[in-house]
């Protein structure tokens, strides 16, 4: 939780109230990179955003901010393996590289889920149901296109029964290159779509 | 293996039409189409030979031959731990016998294999593709289907859905020539010599099975 807030939430001093919804076009886009590091200088931050919820019982801070936060902190993965790639995804759900404590929780049903990972070789006779999928998925939702074959059908790109690509299907966020790619490789990804969101998410519908 | 070939080429008479040992280990057995029923029958329920599992059924294709498809079946008996491989060749239009009343594992071996290269199999009361795409057009393993088939597919932004084109490739099929020049050079300049005395030896110890 510490991390979190330090993070996050700068605490809002007396005499320069932030207003929330006001921060989307101003220029720290890179706000994460504004972390304190651990010390008494976070310590103050941290002791003044509980004596401000003691005092008044809310904190202020930039609404989308707290938003990206609490979408790039709960990325709902559709389990979407499709071939060898899944195994590699499997391993990075696993203990040890724990998506978990990302906030990623691999769900069952796309009502439930922020980012489809496709993991693996789209055939021709999946290309619906995957599409499918993606439009039962609720707003805002992202896709990551893991390895050779569904970045652009791999080793099947000239097969009678392969989509050449993904994203001839979906629009896609992240690819994540690879013959299977790494799970590190996977993880590296699911980083670069949480900074994609911090930079480009907004609560306003694009 | 010879003697089981043997036993089994006089028990079941003309529908057998040879039997050869493949590699010193597998025995195989080239069978007339329209007896391959009591034949199967036999192998299954004979206890010489007791095959009570069907393992595999694959299609060929040799398109230059007059009956170009081969329908090739592996049976195993578990009881008696032994294999035998039976072999039946048929063309475009003859249908094979369909054998999912004596294996049942038989229906989705010859679905794919309908599915695959085409060979009708009579009696096969289930007879739909198996593994290719709904409403696809052809058999992909028969020699003379493209590598990239006829159709592709592509999400269509104002119909909504995905939609099926005539294969646009943006990049041609390449066959990529693995050897490198030293390699696929054949006589360096200088080493003549060496592939005469190659070639000698050829001559002298005859060409490698
Ligand atoms: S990219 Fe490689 S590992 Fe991944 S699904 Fe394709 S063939 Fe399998």
């Amino acid at each position: 939780m510490k991390a979190r807030l330090r993070t996050n939430f700068r605490g809002a001093p007396a005499g320069r109230p932030e207003i929330g919804m006001s921060g989307s076009n101003t220029q720290d886009i890179a706000w994460n990179r504004e972390a304190l590091p651990p010390g008494p200088a976070q310590d103050a931050v941290v002791k003044g955003i509980t004596g401000e919820i003691e005092e008044k019982g809310f904190v202020i801070a930039n609404l989308d901010k707290v938003v990206n936060w609490a979408r790039t902190g709960s990325l709902w993965p559709m389990t979407f393996g499709l071939a060898c790639c899944a195994v590699p995804m499997i391993h990075a759900y696993m203990a040890r590289y724990d998506l978990d404590r990302f906030g990623i929780i691999p769900r069952g049903s796309p009502r439930q889920s922020d980012v489809m990972i496709v993991a693996g070789t789209l055939t021709n006779k999946m290309a619906p149901a995957l599409r499918k999928v993606y439009d039962q998925m609720s707003e805002p939702r992202w896709v990551i296109s893991m390895g050779s074959c569904a970045n652009g059908g791999g080793y099947y790109h000239y097969s009678y029964a392969v989509v050449r690509g993904c994203d001839r299907v979906v629009p896609v966020d992240v690819y994540v290159p690879g013959c299977p790619p790494t799970a590190e490789a996977l993880v590296y990804g699911i980083l670069q779509l949480q900074k994609k969101i911090r930079r480009t998410g907004t609560i306003l519908r694009g | 293996m010879h003697e089981l070939g043997a036993t089994i080429a006089a028990a079941a008479g003309p529908a057998v039409q040879e039997v050869f040992v493949e590699r010193g280990q597998e025995l195989v057995l080239r069978a007339t189409r329209e007896m391959i029923l009591p034949l199967m029958a036999m192998l299954r329920d004979d206890p010489r030979f007791a095959f009570e599992q069907l393992v595999d059924l694959c299609g060929v294709d040799y398109p230059e031959r007059a009956e170009r498809f081969e329908v090739v079946y592996n049976l195993l008996s578990l009881s008696l731990n032994q294999r035998v491989r039976i072999i039946v060749s048929t063309d475009e239009a003859t249908p094979v016998p369909s054998i999912a009343s004596i294996w049942v594992a038989a229906t989705w071996y010859e679905r794919e294999c309908w599915d695959m290269y085409g060979v009708v199999f009579a009696g096969l009361t289930d007879l739909r593709r198996l593994l290719t795409d709904y409403g696809f057009e052809g058999h992909p393993l028969r020699k003379d289907f493209p590598l990239t088939g006829h159709v592709e597919v592509r999400y269509d932004e104002e119909q909504k859905r995905v939609v099926y084109e005539p294969v646009a490739l943006t990049q041609d099929f390449r066959n990529f020539d693995f050897l490198s020049p030293w390699e696929g050079m054949t006589t360096l300049p200088g080493d003549e010599k060496v592939h005469l005395v190659r070639a000698e030896r050829g001559q002298i110890e005859g060409p490698k099975a």
